[in-house]
């Protein structure tokens, strides 16, 4: 079987549609928190894809991909912060709590 | 050629004259702490070192009497400049001028000797001296001036000086309205005066009076006669006349000499000063000057418009000195109607005599002011005549010195006053015949009017310590003298020195009358017809005069100060008349004071009604604007906008808070969606 660039980004769109659907649909904070991981690695996915098929003619994807998961790893590293800072205050992880911001 | 050379350099120096006398104003207005002694030394030096000046320049001009041209030296300057128009001034030095600034700083020395005395108890005495000195300056700058301009401002200086000297005691209510009438009434004839300066500028484009290229104003009056100016005067009468109206307020020519007697209320120094030296002569001194001018055009009725005020005035002054009774009144009148002699000499057409009659009665008036005030000293400020009486015993010295100036203002030969006064009226005699005949009417009086006072005064028994002067004598403690008697006495010697000196000059100026014509540049005018007839009938009224005052008044001399005047019992109203000055105050307060007070209620009544009322329409209109603006413009349109446009602003955010759900999913969803869509609109287009 010859894996296509194709295969590939279906392969991401899935991966992405799946992290979205977990995102909008769970009422947990830290699975919605997982959810939005899930479509980051799918973009990095991308990125490498791309790159694999001579897309990008330096390392620059490469480079990308490795910024992208540096900060995706800060960033659940905040995310997940709140989360508990939340807890904290709600003793409760749950989203439709949290609606003191209403306008 | 060598003194004309001499001269040139002179009148460089001639701005020293009135420079003295400056810096010693200047100095005691500055002095931190008023001394009297310095005051004084210091007016009376610089009034001697301009005397000395003065009279260098005199003598300088004498040169050596043959010569036919008039010595004159002139030296002009650039004042400033503005553009291409220059503003000069300049001084000169001819024999009018240098005449004038001898008799002035001469006269003024002695005068200021005098003072001294005279104000010894005042405790304004610095400030009195500094104000004589500016006075003498700003005069003595007025005579060397050969610049109207510069003329025109030590005019207003002198106006000004004798303004503060006059209401020197201006506590007194009537020297302080005495001080405004001299002020005010001057000030009706500097009108005049600058019209007719702006004029000559205007017609000649120079101020400077003689220039050495010939282009000065005077120099040019020949082509002015040919311009023709207003009234139906050629341009050099009409300045001419102009010029007039100002020296008849200065020189208190009637219908403007209401201020001068009133002038009495000044100390009396001033009264000599003002009368004998600088103001009221520089009015005369002026038309002197401009002398050229007057005489441009032959036939011309400025002359005799001159003339006449001149002879009006010397009569009219004449009767009224009659009947007055306070010392310094009688000769305030004697003043104006002796300046009426001067101006009347000029109106005939002789500028020599005018101005020879100015010198001499200079000295002979300011002798008999300077008696006066010894006489008041001496018997303690006393001013009323009927008051005094005898004083021959008790005031020797002053008694032989005033009886020479009367000599000498009533025209008794040898003494100063006959000479010029025969001048004057035998020039008179050539022009105008009935002028002539009311001058030698107007010289009677003189004699006679002078005779009463010398009677009334010196004559008889002391009638200062009858009982009516009780009064007066309250007056006196009051003003804190210590005398402790109320005999008179003689005056020490720094008020009798000046005025013995000048009766030596009232002796024995006259003899200078036949040089002082050829001195001036006259044309000698040789075996005069008339001159018998004119110098006869001179004595004869002055002795006519003293006869009929000796009859009056000194053949039976006052007994009681409450006594009725002899003349009044004669003459009965008129001299009620001519006491009350020929009712010439009081005809103007009912006509120009009543004139202005209702020029006065009228406008003061139209600011009220029409202007008041305009203004109160104008702010009415802005009321009314101002509220269909609050009504319609901003309560409506800008409130209502403003209102309106918070309104829409609060409505949106309240549609757009429901959005702010507080959801974190929801905005999520949104989110979500928009990116879809825009996948969408990628996609398929």
């Amino acid at each position: 079987m010859n894996v296509s660039l194709e295969h590939y980004l279906m392969l991401t769109a899935f991966v992405f549609a799946i992290g979205l659907c977990g995102a909008l649909s769970r009422k947990n904070a830290i699975i919605v928190l997982m959810g939005i991981e899930i479509m980051f690695n799918a973009g990095i996915l991308n990125f490498v894809a791309f790159w694999h098929y001579k897309y990008f003619v330096s390392l620059t994807a490469q480079v990308f991909a490795i910024f992208a998961i540096s900060i995706a790893a800060a960033e659940s590293a905040v995310g997940l912060a709140l989360v508990i800072a939340v807890y904290r205050h709600y003793r409760s992880v749950d989203l439709d709590e949290m609606r003191s911001l209403k306008g | 050629m060598s003194e004309a050379r001499y001269i040139d350099e002179l009148v460089r120096q001639q701005w020293l004259i009135p420079f003295f006398p400056l810096v010693a104003a200047a100095i005691q207005s500055l002095l931190k702490r008023p001394s009297r002694k310095l005051s004084a030394t210091l007016t009376i030096g610089a009034m001697g070192l301009s005397c000395i000046f003065a009279l260098r320049a005199f003598f300088a001009t004498l040169g050596g009497g043959e010569h036919t041209e008039v010595q004159r030296a002139i030296w002009n300057f650039t004042w400033f400049k503005f553009g291409n128009t220059s503003l000069d001034l300049g001084l000169i030095l001819d024999p009018l001028t240098a005449g004038m600034a001898a008799m002035v700083s001469f006269v003024g020395f002695w005068i200021f000797v005098n003072a001294t005395g005279y104000m010894d108890e005042d405790e304004n005495f610095t400030r009195f001296f500094c104000f004589l000195s500016l006075f003498a300056a700003s005069m003595l700058g007025l005579v060397i001036s050969n610049n109207l301009l510069l003329l025109f401002m030590c005019w207003e200086l002198v106006g000004l000086c004798s303004y503060l000297l006059i209401g020197f005691w201006y506590f007194k209510p009537s020297a302080a309205a005495a001080m405004k009438k001299a002020f005010i009434t001057t000030r009706i004839g500097d009108v005049g005066f600058f019209l007719g300066i702006l004029m000559l500028y205007w017609k000649t484009g120079t101020l400077n009076l003689y220039a050495t290229d010939g282009t000065g104003a005077l120099q040019q009056a020949g082509s002015l006669v040919h311009l023709a100016g207003w009234w139906g005067l050629s341009a050099a009468s009409t300045i001419a006349f102009l010029l007039f109206i100002g020296a008849m307020g200065k020189s208190a020519q009637f219908p403007l000499h209401v201020w001068l007697p009133d002038a009495m209320e000044g100390p009396t120094p001033v009264s000599a000063l003002i009368h004998a030296a600088t103001m009221v002569a520089a009015g005369v001194f002026m038309v002197g000057r401009m002398y050229p001018l007057f005489i441009a055009e032959p036939g011309a009725w400025v002359m005799d418009f001159v003339m006449w005020i001149g002879c009006f005035t010397a009569v009219f002054s004449a009767t009224i000195a009659v009947a007055q009774f306070d010392i310094k009144r009688v000769l305030a009148y004697s003043t104006c109607s002796q300046l009426g002699f001067m101006v009347m000499a000029l109106g005939a057409g002789n500028l020599a005599a005018g101005q020879f009659h100015l010198l001499t009665h200079a000295f002979f008036k300011a002798l008999l002011f300077l008696g006066s005030g010894c006489v008041i000293i001496g018997t303690h400020h006393e001013q009323d005549m009927r008051k005094m009486g005898g004083l021959r015993k008790y005031m020797p010295i002053t008694f032989v010195c005033y009886v020479i100036g009367t000599l000498a203002l009533a025209g008794v030969p040898p003494f100063a006053g006959f000479f010029s006064k025969d001048e004057v009226l035998l020039a008179t005699f050539q022009r105008n015949r009935l002028a002539w005949g009311l001058a030698t009417f107007a010289a009677f009086l003189t004699a006679f009017y002078m005779t009463r006072q010398i009677f009334m005064v010196f004559f008889g028994r002391w009638r200062g310590g009858d009982k009516e002067h009780a009064h007066g004598h309250e007056a006196h403690e009051d003003h804190g003298h210590g005398h402790g008697h109320h005999e008179p006495h003689e005056v020490s010697w720094n008020m009798w020195l000046p005025i013995a000196v000048l009766s030596l000059f009232a002796i024995g100026f006259g003899f200078f009358s036949h040089k002082f014509g050829n001195y001036l540049g006259a044309q000698e005018g040789e075996a005069v017809a008339g001159k018998p007839i004119v110098m006869g009938l001179s004595i004869a009224v002055g002795l006519l005069g003293i006869f009929l005052g000796w009859l009056v008044y000194g053949r039976k001399t006052m007994e009681h100060a409450s006594d009725p005047d002899p003349l009044a019992v004669n003459l009965g109203g008129l001299f009620t008349v001519l006491n009350r000055k020929w009712y010439i105050d009081e005809f103007y307060e009912a006509t120009v004071f009543r004139f202005t007070a209702a020029c006065a209620m009228f406008f003061r009544l139209f600011d009220k009604l029409v202007v008041d009322g305009i203004l109160h329409v104008i702010v009415f209109l802005a009321l009314v604007i101002s509220q269909i603006f609050r009504g319609v413009g901003d309560e409506f349109f800008i409130n209502g906008g403003f209102d309106a446009s918070c309104e829409s602003v609060r409505l949106g955010g309240k549609v757009l808070a429901k959005l702010q759900s507080g959801r974190v999913q929801n905005y999520f969803r949104v989110l979500s969606l928009g990116a879809a869509i825009l996948l969408l609109i990628y996609f398929f287009t």
